[in-house]
């Protein structure tokens, strides 16, 4: 029995059918073809799928698709707005971050979620917030330097 | 190129050209692939690790609605057969083929052993448990010990041990010897001898991006494949093999990839996707599960390591022995060899001997690894290193620099270095200021040096100029680690143009020529060279254009600064790049150059590496807190994406060290299968990781580049083993240094 | 005349030497010089090796050239990941 969902995804009000136990995940990707959501494990364990749904961050592989109704859902895809970076996006970009990139989308959304909510983290507190973001190839350095950029450019401390 | 050339592009560090993409969400995976006529594929997996086959009825699945085709091994050509004809049938192709699909009997827990494609995922996996099998439970044999015993169970019945005369059936594989010298005689001549024996578990590559690909035929015999992997060449060329087609009739797309390490060299799925598509005529799509990923792809597997070191109380290494057990799942083929080849190689050894053997258990089969082979056998040299320094009563540093490898030395693999940089690294590791910072409680500090040789290989490339005076440079290698950047910045080295003028595109098998895997640490050096000899081509092209323009001879035309000059005295302006690109079709046509080649003048890589722990005594949890990797990588392309791959590396290496292992129960099951168990290090485990890079050029490459990806992943292990043991005292030999064994040793439990 | 060093395990099939005296302008003539004096030994080489001539390695080297005073040394062949 498929399930009719109306919501609002990365600012686009949209309705799609889903499976009563399809994930977010696989509605995101599979259905409405927005595959900018990356899934790495599908338990919950590597953060791949971070979007958030009503503003709080989740894996999108735990969340079911029919939960969303009403809601508000972001994605990476959302992150760029009108064609403008966010500073993360730019942050990333310039300090070489991602490598082969398959772990960058997740990374974007949580360190988005993070910033919203504490806009001048300490490295520490960065690195515990990623903790649920797995990434194999950059040693995660470069990754926690340029969220530590970004939140100084959303504060307006950097150029 | 000259080497005092002024380099304009190379060194410095722009945006990477499909950085854009990989930030948006817009970049493609394997997984991210979709056809309207899609079926999804499933694989039904072996629940023994070793068992013989019955049966398998496939009746009630192909029932199921929605299932369009079902397959096992006999829907595979039995390449067994055909090679047995020629050569006893033991190639790699045909462990391939068993890999891939098991036939007559399943190896490992987790081996494939039918598939089946459904218009839903949901239903693929229903009709996997409508699959019935009677399986004939054997005996089988999960670890080094009883795999070598006298009275072993055979994990194949027929095969005997290559490289030993007369040798009789067993689980070794092959067996590989080499050195020089005579390690008795040298072992007289030394005034201290350590000997000490060494064992690591099975790990996995831990690439994030699970396998996957999407294949379309056509009635006519044609194969189209989306495929995430290290090389669509091998991607083509395995599946063609496995499957018995023309490589005319393959075409390949390379998705990005996520990650790969080595373990996206081979092939899993692609086959029967192949197979799944023709049997049901539509296209069909597969996407390994992490659980999969664990147990049937990579891994690399357990090892069991003795070494002997022999050093005069000046500290001069006399020789060297060390006998190397490497599981290799359940083909064979571990990493045995290069970890014989690597094992002395960072010094220079008067005597040296080390002997391999590969051994076959009955778990996956092992797959490339990150200089594969080469940081299980760092673990064990560099560790003894530590311990003789210590009872030589010299600084470790000093130690290995008397000891190090230099032009001329005749290295323990075999041949006489070249120029290498293995004591400019140590130096620069000596000189930086972690080397002497001051330590707190409970905190130790260790040091290693790690080895890889990189490889040269096969790689084409085109360079096409646009008739706006923009570039596009044609590669063969998915990118994985930033390359399209490094061959950019290369190709406007080359023309003396921006660098946002060019463009890099990973192109399909039929649009470029034959080229190796991303892997072995070549990209950069190697389609790096090919990349300039093909604009070496289109600038040969551009001053014979600017000749015609300016009515002289092509030899009075050179090219610099991205324009063509007339030599000598002369009134004519130098015609730009984009000049002569907007009137290619007046001066002769478009422009173009290629250019293909096998990479010659590989440059050999070290790295060091210094590691700072902290062991909580209570717990036994040992945190880095300070780490620094300096490595010699020719020259830095992109000094970003070279720092990348160092602290990638180290970081790799710290979780190998620290926390990952395979486990299986007594039944050859994995009980791991995840990222929550299998546990890789996440940001809140591991500090920054500063980087050094030492550039001692290679004097084979235009630009002097070596590789560099693999070498990070060398040095970590004993760093942080010997770093355990200055904070604690205890020498660990055995991985990982979970805090229950680290809290064991220090209750002085059985550490070793 | 190259100078040729063989694998350790390979040297009992060679009169138990592991060095020689070879001569041969490419990997090529080498195997097939030493063929002539170690009956089969040339054709195990080719199968299994990798060459590296002065220091550099050849994973693929049967016509690679050999200069009158290169050292060419025969060892397994590795990848990488
Ligand atoms: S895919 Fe959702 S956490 Fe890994
Ligand atoms: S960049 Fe590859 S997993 Fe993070």
């Amino acid at each position: 029995m498929k399930r009719h969902i109306t919501a609002t995804i990365d600012g686009e009000a949209r309705e799609f059918l889903c499976d009563e136990d399809q994930t977010l995940l696989d509605a995101l990707r599979d259905v409405l073809l927005k595959t900018g959501t990356k899934e790495g494990c599908g338990t919950g364990d590597c953060g791949a799928c971070s979007v958030t749904v009503d503003g709080r961050l989740v894996c999108a592989c735990l969340v079911l698709a029919a939960e969303v109704e009403g809601a508000r859902v972001e994605t990476v895809e959302g992150i760029a707005q009108e064609g403008v970076l966010h500073p993360l996006q730019r942050r990333f970009l310039e300090q070489a971050a991602l490598q082969c990139g398959v772990c960058t989308p997740g990374f974007l959304v949580a360190a988005k979620s993070l910033l919203e909510k504490n806009p001048d983290p300490s490295e520490k507190e960065v690195r515990f917030w990623l903790a649920g973001n797995l990434c194999r190839c950059t040693g995660y350095d470069k990754i926690i330097r340029s969220v530590l950029d970004a939140a100084a450019d959303l504060r307006g401390e950097s150029g | 190129m000259s080497e005092e050339k002024k380099f304009r592009w190379v060194g410095t560090r722009p945006i990477r050209p499909d950085g854009i993409d990989k930030v948006t969400g817009r970049a493609n995976y394997g997984a991210d692939f979709a056809l309207p006529d899609m079926l999804w594929g499933k694989v039904l997996r072996s629940p023994h690790a070793h068992a013989r086959i019955q049966s398998i009825d496939l009746e009630r699945a192909k029932a199921l609605a929605g299932v369009h085709a079902v397959m096992t091994a006999e829907d595979l050509p039995d390449l067994f057969a055909e090679a047995a004809k020629s050569n006893g049938g033991h190639d790699g192709f045909n462990d391939l083929a068993h890999n891939v699909m098991a036939r007559g009997r399943v190896l490992y827990h987790g081996h494939a052993i039918a598939a089946v494609a459904a218009t839903s995922s949901a239903i693929a996996s229903q009709a996997l448990e409508l699959i019935d099998v009677e399986y004939e439970p054997l005996p089988h044999v999960l670890d080094i010990a009883s795999a070598i015993a006298s009275d072993a169970t055979l994990v194949h019945e027929d095969r005997v041990t290559q490289g030993v005369e007369g040798a009789g059936l067993s689980n070794v594989a092959n067996r590989v010897q080499l050195g020089h010298g005579d390690p008795a005689e040298g072992f007289d001549l030394a005034d201290e001898v350590i000997e000490r024996e060494f064992t690591t578990r099975p790990v996995h590559q831990g690439y994030i991006e699970p396998h996957a690909c999407l294949a379309q035929t056509t009635p006519d015999g044609r194969v189209t494949l989306w495929s995430s992997s290290q090389g669509h060449f091998m991607v083509r060329d395995y599946t063609a093999k496995l499957l018995d087609i023309d490589l005319s009739l393959v075409k390949v797309i390379p998705a990005e990839i996520g990650g790969g390490f080595g373990g996206k060299t081979t092939v899993y799925l692609e086959p029967l996707a192949v197979v799944l598509s023709r049997k049901s005529g539509r296209s069909v799509k597969m996407v390994m599960s992490r659980e999969e990923v664990f147990r049937a792809s990579g891994p690399t597997l357990g090892t069991r390591i003795k070494l002997k070191l022999g050093a005069t109380s000046e500290g001069v290494f006399t020789a060297g022995e060390a006998t190397l057990h490497y599981e290799g799942g359940a083909f064979g083929g571990s990493s045995v060899m290069a970890g014989c080849m690597t094992i002395f190689a960072p010094y220079a050894f008067p005597h040296v001997r080390s002997t391999g053997y590969d051994v076959m258990v009955n778990k996956p089969k092992g797959a490339a690894y990150r200089a594969p082979g080469a940081p299980m056998a760092a673990f064990a040299l560099e560790t003894v290193i530590d311990e003789m320094a210590e009872r030589l009563e010299v600084d470790p540093v000093d130690l290995r620099l008397r000891n190090a490898a230099k032009e001329g030395t005749l290295a323990s693999f075999g041949p006489r270095y070249r120029r290498v940089g293995c004591v400019e690294t140590l130096e620069a590791l000596r000189d930086h200021p972690h080397y002497s910072a001051p330590l707190g409680p409970h905190q130790g500090r260790g040091v290693a040096v790690g080895f890889w040789f990189n490889a040269g290989l096969q790689s084409s490339a085109g360079v096409n100029l646009n008739p706006d005076g923009t570039v596009t440079v044609l590669s063969g290698n998915p990118d994985i680690g930033g390359s399209r950047a490094s061959l950019a910045l290369m190709t406007a080295e080359e023309f003396g143009i921006e660098y946002e003028r060019v463009e890099v595109v990973i192109a399909d098998t039929q649009s470029i020529g034959y080229t190796d895997v991303t892997g072995g640490s070549r990209v950069t050096f190697a389609t790096g060279m090919a990349v300039i000899e093909a604009a070496a081509d289109v600038r040969r092209q551009l001053c014979e254009r600017a000749a015609v323009v300016w009515e002289v001879d092509a030899e009075r035309v050179v090219w610099e600064d991205g324009e063509a000059r007339l030599k000598g005295e002369s009134d004519q302006a130098p015609l730009t790049l984009a000049e002569l690109a907007q009137n290619a079709g007046r001066t002769g046509g478009p422009i173009s150059g290629r250019a293909a080649l096998t990479a010659r003048g590989v440059g050999m890589g070290f790295g060091a590496h210094i590691c700072d722990v902290e062991v909580d005594p209570e717990t036994g949890r040992v945190e880095v807190i300070r780490y620094t990797a300096v490595q010699d990588a020719g020259r830095a392309i992109h000094p970003s994406y070279v720092e990348g791959q160092m602290q990638g590396g180290a970081v790799q290496g710290i979780g190998w060290a620290l926390n990952e292992e395979y486990v299986f129960d007594s039944d050859g099951k994995l009980e791991n299968p995840g990222f929550l168990d299998y546990r890789i290090p996440v940001a809140s485990d591991v500090p920054m990781i500063d980087t050094v890079i030492v550039e001692v050029p290679n004097p084979k490459h235009p630009y002097g580049v070596r590789g560099v990806g693999e070498v990070p992943i060398v040095a970590p292990i004993p760093a942080v083993v010997n770093a355990v043991y200055a904070a604690t005292g205890v020498r660990f030999r055995d991985l990982p240094l979970s805090p229950p064994k680290v809290l064991a040793g220090l209750d002085g439990e059985s550490a070793a | 005349m190259a100078r040729v060093v063989l694998p350790q395990a390979l040297a009992p099939r060679a009169g138990g030497l592991l060095e020689h005296e070879v001569e041969g302008r490419n990997v090529r003539a080498l195997l097939a010089a030493l063929d002539a004096r170690f009956p089969g030994l040339g054709a195990e080489l080719e199968g299994r090796v990798a060459v590296a001539i002065d220091g550099e390695i050849y994973n693929d080297p049967l016509l690679e050239a050999v200069e009158p005073d290169s050292e060419v040394h025969f060892l397994p062949r590795v990848g990488g990941g």
